[in-house]
């Protein structure tokens, strides 16, 4: 078979662009010929697609995987790996700045070394692609093709001139940023994340557009590292279906580093003025106008279900929730299944990979594991961290479900205040009269952390009267746990009590 | 004067007859506005006009006003409010029944191209309300009165309000139409949805109140149960006029207490939060708590004793959550004291006695900041008064000393009825 098509974005002189190619899609890669009908086919090759992948060849299945760029996805190429590094060098300038809330004299000349930075990111991920490089899949069994594919009918997959026929498919081709048609964005130029992490010096004023949770994470991590940040965002909270007080910690963070913030507004127009973008702004009837050096937008997402051909493969779809599934992740044609950002509400690199887990089971295991089973964790990684599981109150009352929620207040967590991490707090929330947890929100320093034992909680019906009896490493941040615990403790005594 | 020697009685009469003259000096006798502030330029302020009406009924009851006056009054703005315009014009004084937040003084047209703001109206229409129930006589000016608070009321197109919404709209624009946010969580809207359920012309949907009461949490915070809400006003202004105090809405059933009890427990929680101090704020205590919307120092930072302070100005200020900037209102602790008489009441001498230069006019600021140094102990101290701190003084004190308005209210057809229909049963609602 012949090359596969050259790989966007490969530099040469780069070392860590010579490493991450190699590993995620090798310059001079051959792409192997099929090998008769596959049990399975996986289209891309992001967190849901490799899991499948290596999972479907343990268990001695032909396998093939095609991924038409790199794999690794969004999540190691241009989503969480180089944000989370972005993001924790940025923190590190922030706490160098408030270094006296710790006692500790501030650094005299703290430089901010945006090149560097970014080098540690592109050498971060030339590192964490060694993980699943197209060898290691090889020596694992998978074959592995690079280029577009295309559903060349109910049973079949073109890709780079060779047809592969399958039993089971796994459509896993994730997602892209979502842009908002704005009159003269695409005229000026605006960055997405698929561009913002290769950047190479810093712009001197940043408009971010939208108060979701990645626009939330950069335009704090760009304000910590000395950009004049401004974020519109159209809501009147940030996070939208966030909690309140959540959402309003997080909007306090933001204007005490310094980001300009603007809700309940819209950006309706951009033009080029010279090497400066004028924007155009509407909070309720007023309008107003800022002047930036570059723009981010597109920090929403949306399902990359184009190009597939998917109506060839009788695959329903549409192109804002993507692929239609069932509650076993099976398409509209039962050899096909769907898992990650392509076909769920919830894009998560974790939920990528734990519906590829569903599907494996599902589709080679005879499995029925069901999709609303799941509990779902995530975060935002803004300092305070946001992390959810479960329900919110709104949506336990819409079931008419009594919630009570016990609620610590991070200043009240002795290590939170011994590392100045007060900000935040801990809430969660139990049906009414009962321990069972039917949801939570941390905002904390560390609250991606700190979520994942509720997380385990809620999987495995543990209440919180049991988890006030499993001892707590003490001094922890996570003790805020055991602390709703005793606060619940208390209510049962009164209630004991009457 | 001599806080120390004062009876509680004596204390209490002095600081509501104090607020009380605020209705006296800040009113337009031309039209019945009363300033929103005492700041010079400041424009009316529905709400604060909802709250003279009714105080003018306290200012009879204590012998600070002759009935007669307290009509006058009241019939002066009642026309006024009838007679002024309603349209979707920039520059109405309202539309659909409702009112601009802020209207000029003189011309009562709309200012600020402020909202027409259904909470404010809402507390507008207590106040009259409030005059229909006590003008009760035969003479033809408080027939008047009870004709015109009953007319207003019919007048309000509620259903318009929703918008299309489960839960009435915060307010509406003729620029840009309704705000795209609702009410969200417990607030200071509880009367508004009273009156709008019990509207014989134009109630909204009956499941609004549910759908509202669906956003509410109860929450455990230091070891206090109650249905959270920050800001301490919203335990307060519509309990200026309704006695919630054992009547329960099915939210209220499901919990086993009720909306009064409720504000006493987050008068507790105000204080536990003010005694713990978690941002080191100087003067908090026990004694000296109350974060609730008031006005502030103005946006800034500032380095105080090495640590970057961020202050607010007018500001919804909440606790456990923020924002805490060291700011207090201490109207919002006196005006506590039909919750929990013995904390209102240390509250009211402990400021007497740390802070006299704030106090010895017997009025309340909308807010100071110890944390920010001024001139004495009080350190930053808002300018002028406010309203609607000194309504709900008067109001407050007056349902602690003789329940007048929760008794009057009781006697109003609407409120009783709006209650009903928003679930409400026992106590003196039967």
């Amino acid at each position: 078979m012949g090359h596969a098509e050259a790989p966007v974005g490969f530099e040469p002189g780069d070392p860590d662009s010579v490493e991450l190619f190699a590993n995620a899609h090798p310059p001079l890669w051959r792409n192997p010929p099929p090998r008769g009908t596959y049990d399975l086919v996986v289209l891309g090759g992001g967190p849901a697609g490799l899991l499948a992948a290596r999972g479907a060849a343990t268990l001695g299945r032909k396998v093939a995987l095609i991924e038409r760029n790199l794999l690794g996805g969004n999540c190691l190429n241009d989503g969480c790996v180089p944000s989370k590094a972005l993001i924790r060098s940025a923190q590190l300038y922030a706490r160098m700045r408030e270094a006296q809330v710790l006692g500790v004299p501030q650094p005299r000349d703290v430089r901010i070394d945006v090149p560097e930075t970014m080098r540690r990111i592109r050498h971060l991920q030339a590192r964490l692609s060694r993980a699943d490089s197209a060898q290691r899949l090889l020596t694992h069994g998978v074959d592995v093709y690079f280029g577009a594919a295309r559903f060349a009918g109910p049973a079949a997959v073109s890709v780079a001139g060779a047809t592969l026929r399958f039993k089971k498919a796994l459509v896993a081709t994730g997602s892209r940023p979502l842009v908002t048609a704005i009159a003269g964005l695409d005229a000026a130029g605006y960055w997405t994340n698929e561009n913002v992490f290769k950047l190479s010096a810093l712009p001197r004023r940043l408009l971010v557009i939208g108060g979701g949770p990645l626009g939330c994470e950069l335009a704090q991590a760009f304000c910590r590292l000395g950009s004049h940040v401004i974020i519109a965002q159209d809501d009147p909270m940030f996070l939208p279906g966030e909690e309140r007080d959540a959402a309003q910690i997080l909007s306090d963070s933001l204007a005490h580093d310094g980001v300009e913030i603007h809700l309940n507004t819209q950006v309706v127009a951009v033009r080029k003025a010279g090497e400066q973008k004028v924007v155009d702004l509407v909070s309720d009837e007023s309008g107003f106008s800022v002047s930036v050096d570059e723009i981010l937008a597109g920090t929403g997402r949306t399902p990359n279900v184009e190009d597939l051909d998917l109506e060839a493969a009788q695959v329903e779809y549409d192109t804002t929730a993507g692929i239609h599934v069932n509650d076993f992740l099976r398409t509209t044609n039962a050899r096909i299944y769907a898992a990650g950002d392509v076909c769920l509400e919830h894009r998560f690199a974790h939920m990528a990979d734990a519906s590829a887990r569903l599907v494996l089971h599902n589709a080679l295991m005879r499995g029925r594991r069901r999709l609303s089973a799941l509990t779902v964790p995530w975060c935002t990684y803004t300092d305070p961290e946001i992390a959810h599981v479960g329900m919110y109150v709104r949506e336990a009352r819409e079931q008419a479900i009594p919630v009570e929620t016990f609620t610590i207040l991070m200043h009240d967590v002795d290590r939170a205040v011994t590392d100045g991490d007060e900000a935040g707090f801990l809430k969660i929330h139990v049906k009414d009269g009962t321990d069972q947890i039917l949801g939570a929100t941390i905002v904390a320093r560390h609250a991606g952390e700190m979520i994942n034992e509720l997380t385990v909680a809620i999987s495995a019906g543990i209440g919180l009267a049991e988890l006030g009896r499993v001892i707590h490493a003490y001094p922890t941040q996570a003790e805020a746990i055991k602390m709703a615990a005793d606060a619940y403790f208390l209510t049962r005594l009164k209630v004991a009590s009457r | 004067m001599n806080d120390e020697r004062d009876s509680d009685e004596a204390l209490l009469e002095r600081f509501q007859r104090a607020a009380f003259e605020y209705f006296v000096e800040a009113w337009n006798p031309t039209n019945g506005l009363v300033a929103d502030t005492t700041r010079a330029g400041a424009p009316a302020s529905i709400a604060v006009v909802g709250f003279a009406l009714s105080s003018y009924v306290v200012g009879v009851e204590r012998g600070w006003l002759s009935r007669h006056d307290a009509a006058a009054r009241v019939l002066v703005t009642l026309r006024f409010f009838w007679n002024s315009t309603q349209s979707g014009s920039p520059d109405a004084t309202g539309y659909k029944g409702f009112y601009y937040h802020f209207l000029d003084m003189g011309s009562g047209r709309r200012v600020w191209q402020s909202e027409l703001s259904m909470i404010d109206s809402g507390f507008l229409l207590a106040g009259a309300l409030t005059a229909g129930v006590y003008f009760d006589s035969d003479a033809e000016e408080e027939a008047q009165i009870r004709r015109l608070a009953d007319a207003l009321y019919r007048r309000v197109d509620w259903q318009w309000a929703q918008g299309g919404a489960a839960t009435l709209r915060q307010g509406w624009k003729p620029e840009s139409g309704f705000f795209h946010y609702g009410w969200e969580g417990y607030s200071e809207a509880a009367i508004l949805y009273v009156l709008a359920l019990a509207s014989p012309t134009f109630a909204p949907a009956h499941n609004c109140y549910a759908a509202w009461t669906a956003t509410y949490q109860w929450e455990n915070i230091y070891d206090y149960e109650f249905l959270y809400a920050g800001p301490l006003f919203i335990h307060l202004f519509s309990h200026a006029w309704i006695d919630f105090a054992g009547i329960r809405d099915k939210f209220m059933r499901e919990k086993r207490s009720d909306y009064f009890e409720n504000s006493g427990r987050a008068v507790a929680v105000q204080r536990e939060f003010a005694r713990r101090n978690p941002h080191d704020c100087i003067g908090y205590g026990a004694d000296c708590w109350g974060l609730s919307a008031n006005d502030g120092p103005g946006l800034k930072t500032l380095t105080i004793d090495g640590f970057e302070r961020r202050f607010f100005g007018y500001a919804a200020r909440g606790i456990p959550y923020g924002p805490d900037d060291g700011t207090l209102a201490p109207a919002a602790m006196l005006a506590s004291m039909p919750f929990d008489p013995p904390a209102a009441l240390a509250a009211l001498r402990m400021l007497c006695a740390r802070y006299p230069q704030m106090t010895q006019a017997s009025r309340l600021p909308s807010g100071f900041n110890p944390t920010l140094r001024g001139e004495g102990p009080q350190g930053w101290v808002s300018e002028g008064y406010f309203g609607l701190d000194q309504g709900v003084i008067v109001l407050m004190i007056e349902n602690h000393r003789s329940q007048l308005l929760w008794k009057l209210m009781r006697r109003c057809p609407h409120i009783g009825e709006g209650l009903r229909r928003a679930g409400f049963r026992g106590a003196w609602l039967g």
